[in-house]
């Protein structure tokens, strides 16, 4: 079944229709799809995951850094809980590696006690200070001057874009309808009707009796075409850099510094894909599509990190790029709006979003039942998905075995990363219709040479496989235009 | 496992010099294993004259080359070709694995060659800031584009690097009717032979500016313009000197890595900076039998260098095999 579906021409009324393919929208669209509903879902760019899901750190958080009584907080517990099950069932890899936030002196190590009281009142178990000798057996590479660290083992790492991708397809496969490259530009909402609205996109025109606004960045100003403009999203930037997979047991935890006011500040990030990150920075920005990398932001961020893990060099930076958090004021705002019955903001996901995702998605549904939505759970209902195969993943056993499968498997192309034929085709299969959204979802271009070995390879797949000319290829959709023409003869 | 005497790993210029020449200093089992589905490497794209001078005596372009070395690899029986054929990896007891479609193989050999070539520096090594957008290439993968697909990367056209590479790109893009606006030198001087200064940038009017470079890529979904600026003797931008340059492509050639990831992997003792094998002897590597040849040794200027470098590899790696080295 295609993930993604071409805009409908009929007249179908939805139950409910959510605006925003980023994890958060896929999240609500999956645990909604338990349900006897018909569903929409809108996302504006080509695919999903394109806005801020796609520069998310992919730390699951256990939520030792929010305030007691924040929604944050809250959801971020439940949903560091929640994920382990998710993952399992849609076959993403989660690994609970755990972090450190490290102290440099007898001050810090009080204020980690401080964080460490607060998170016990979220009931976040099994945390410990651990001294310089634990410190010096199971995180070599950590700075001598580091004293000791606050250890919570229960923080984890989860590709991000995966996660929204594998989200979507099991929607999708309970019956979610997925309708991309959909920009939302008005919303009628007609008073006292059964089906109170019309939501017009650049592609069609869909009418759902309950409309889910998840739209990132852009969440304020959908707000405001139902007339509830009582918040702003403020984009903060952050800028990460990755190093290369050489470097994959720089650190054995996530490494965190002491948090500021602003920010959980910059980090020493494992990823599932096993290329250390450090980042991110946090500049507030006016422009929501600002993804800049500057000059400085990579000495701030060398600079703090250095001082966590002095080996870390900027040679082994192989790739940079900067993301941009929805910010709606200090906690997210989820709530239905009183004054348009039917119309559900969930806007302000910023960190811990990713991890909060799955448990945001619960607080959607009782919103939804509080409302007058009839909700009745489906007799059946797919939870399970076939996991994807990553071949640098698999061990030597394992890739054997694939080879002698399916062939494709054993035809690299991308060497740095080693992705073989066999997991582009399967990415487009799956929905890839770009070279970013190939790179999100198989790691292809995303390694040491950035794509200057195996992107004509990757243009030549996409172009047959989707039955275009190459010159029609885009690298995230719109003007996105890879190559500008033929060659003359 | 499969046991041979000799592997070469990599088909282009350097592997086929070196297999050739480990063939007539007597080895005779010998297997090149190339990842492309033809041999030449990154000379198939080279399409460009220039190549020979120094070894064969007479002008020829990349493929030409290539294709000497290739009737006679072809011709040589002892020397086995598996093309579509990738190492994963290497180990200091001279295993490798390799896996090509519908295979994966686990080979030992007496001796190895390394002759991986190398990869190009890209604009995040080259810390060029400002936004992602499609239109950013790398000057080798922009040839690739046009020489063996046939297509055109972009039309207002700005390069990084005046190395040889970007010199014959710019004219390259030229030919096929860009309008190229400037060539970006962070240096003094253009890393180039001057022959290709002359005849790639003067002779097609293209402007190149030294002592500059880029502050910043600006465009969203394709490459809008960029900010360029003077730079002092520490390479820090001039205050007051930065302008603009509207392009919707940017091509980089900030210059070459060698490929040693698998070397690196089997434990050889590396250069970090250099990226290379730490050696008294040329092509050797701190583990015996395992030699490393052409670009991936070092970076040369010439294909013809590559050649001769190879050469001495095959050689070595004979006489390694005969208990003589």
């Amino acid at each position: 079944m295609p993930l993604i579906k071409p805009s409908p021409n009929n007249n179908t009324i939805y139950d409910v229709l959510i605006i925003g393919g980023g994890v958060v929208g896929c999240a609500i669209a999956r645990e909604l799809s338990k349900y006897r509903l018909t569903i929409a879902l809108l996302e504006k760019e080509i695919e999903l995951a394109f806005g801020v899901s796609k520069s998310n750190s992919g730390i699951i958080h256990p939520g030792t850094q929010n305030k007691f009584g924040s929604l944050k907080g809250k959801l971020c517990v439940k949903g560091n809980k929640l994920i382990r099950k998710i993952a399992k069932e849609l076959g993403i890899d989660f690994k609970e590696v755990g972090e450190l936030i490290v102290a440099f002196n007898d001050e810090d190590i009080e204020h980690l006690k401080d964080i460490q009281k607060e998170a016990k009142r979220f009931g976040i178990a099994k945390m410990k200070i651990v001294d310089r000798a634990w410190l010096s057996k199971n995180e070599p590479n950590l700075s001598p001057d580091i004293v000791a660290a606050l250890y919570v083992p229960s923080a984890g790492i989860i590709s991000p874009y995966r996660m929204t991708y594998d989200l979507a397809e099991n929607a999708a496969k309970n019956g979610v309808e997925i309708f991309t490259d959909n920009k939302v530009l008005k919303i009628n909402v007609l008073k006292n009707a059964q089906v109170p609205f019309e939501i017009s996109t650049t592609q069609s025109i869909y009418r759902s009796r309950f409309v889910i606004n998840a739209a990132g960045l852009f969440a304020d100003e959908i707000s405001k075409l139902v007339g509830v403009d009582d918040f702003t999203i403020t984009p903060r930037k952050g800028q990460e850099f990755l190093l290369d997979k050489k470097r994959e047991n720089l650190t054995n935890h996530l490494i965190f510094p002491l948090p500021s006011k602003e920010s959980k500040g910059v980090l020493v990030i494992k990823t599932s894909d096993g290329n250390p990150m450090v980042g991110p920075t946090a500049q507030s920005v006016n422009d929501k599509e600002d993804r800049a990398t500057d000059e400085e932001g990579l000495n701030t961020v060398l600079s703090f990190v250095k001082r966590m893990v002095p080996s870390i060099n900027g040679h082994d930076i192989i790739a940079y790029f900067a993301g941009l958090r929805p910010v709606a004021g200090d906690d997210f705002i989820i709530r239905h709006e009183p004054k348009v019955p039917g119309f559900i903001n969930v806007a302000g996901i910023q960190s811990p979003g990713l991890t909060a995702a799955p448990a945001i998605a619960l607080m959607v549904v009782d919103i939804l039942k509080n409302n007058g939505c009839r909700l009745q759970k489906k007799k059946i209902f797919n939870k399970f998905r076939e996991k994807t195969v990553h071949l640098f993943k698999a061990d030597r056993k394992k890739m054997k075995r694939l080879i002698k499968e399916d062939e494709r498997y054993g035809d690299i192309v991308c060497r740095c990363e080693m992705v073989s034929r066999k997991e582009i085709e399967d990415a487009i299969d799956r929905g890839a219709r770009t070279l970013d959204g190939i790179k999100f979802r198989t790691r292809a271009q995303a390694g040491r040479c950035h794509g200057g070995f195996c992107t004509t390879r990757i243009l030549k797949i996409l172009s047959e496989k989707m039955k275009v000319p190459v010159t029609a290829l885009t690298k995230r959709g719109r003007g996105s235009i890879v190559v500008m023409g033929e060659r003359k003869v | 496992m499969i046991k041979r005497d000799l592997i070469v790993v990599g088909g282009g210029p350097a592997g086929m010099a070196a297999a050739l020449s480990a063939h007539e200093h007597g080895v005779k089992d010998i297997l090149l294993l190339e990842r492309d589905q033809f041999l030449g490497g990154i000379l198939n794209q080279c399409i460009h004259p220039g190549f020979g001078l120094t070894y064969f005596k007479e002008i020829l372009t990349g493929p030409e080359y290539a294709d000497r070395f290739i009737k006679k690899i072809t011709a040589v029986k002892d020397i086995e070709v598996s093309l579509k054929t990738f190492v994963t990896q290497l180990t200091g007891k001279k295993v490798l694995t390799s896996l090509s479609p519908g295979r994966m193989d686990e080979i030992k050999a007496k001796a190895i060659i390394m002759a991986t070539g190398c990869r190009e520096r890209t604009r995040e090594m080259a810390h060029i800031a400002g936004t992602r957008p499609a239109g950013i290439f790398s000057a080798g993968l922009a040839q690739k584009l046009i020489n063996i697909e046939g297509l055109l990367p972009g039309k207002e056209v700005v390069i990084v690097g005046s190395g040889d590479i970007g010199l014959i790109m710019a004219r390259r893009m030229a030919l096929e009717g860009a309008h190229v606006k400037a060539v970006i030198e962070i240096q003094k001087v253009s890393k180039g032979l001057v022959r290709n200064v002359v005849q790639c940038l003067n002779d097609f009017d293209i402007p190149l500016y030294l002592s500059h470079k880029i502050i910043k890529i600006h465009g969203k979904d394709r490459v809008e313009k960029v900010d360029v600026a003077r730079v002092d003797e520490n390479f820090c931008e001039i205050a007051g000197s930065q302008f603009e340059i509207a392009c919707d492509t940017v091509l980089i050639s900030a210059g070459l890595i060698p490929e040693n990831e698998l070397i690196e992997m089997a434990g050889v003792v590396m250069d970090k900076k250099t990226n290379t094998p730490v050696s008294d002897k040329v092509n050797q590597t701190s583990i015996d039998g395992l030699f490393v040849c052409g670009n991936a040794y070092q970076i040369y200027d010439l294909a013809d260098s590559v050649t001769k470098d190879s050469i001495l590899a095959g050689k070595m790696a004979a006489e390694y095999i005969r208990g003589k080295l």
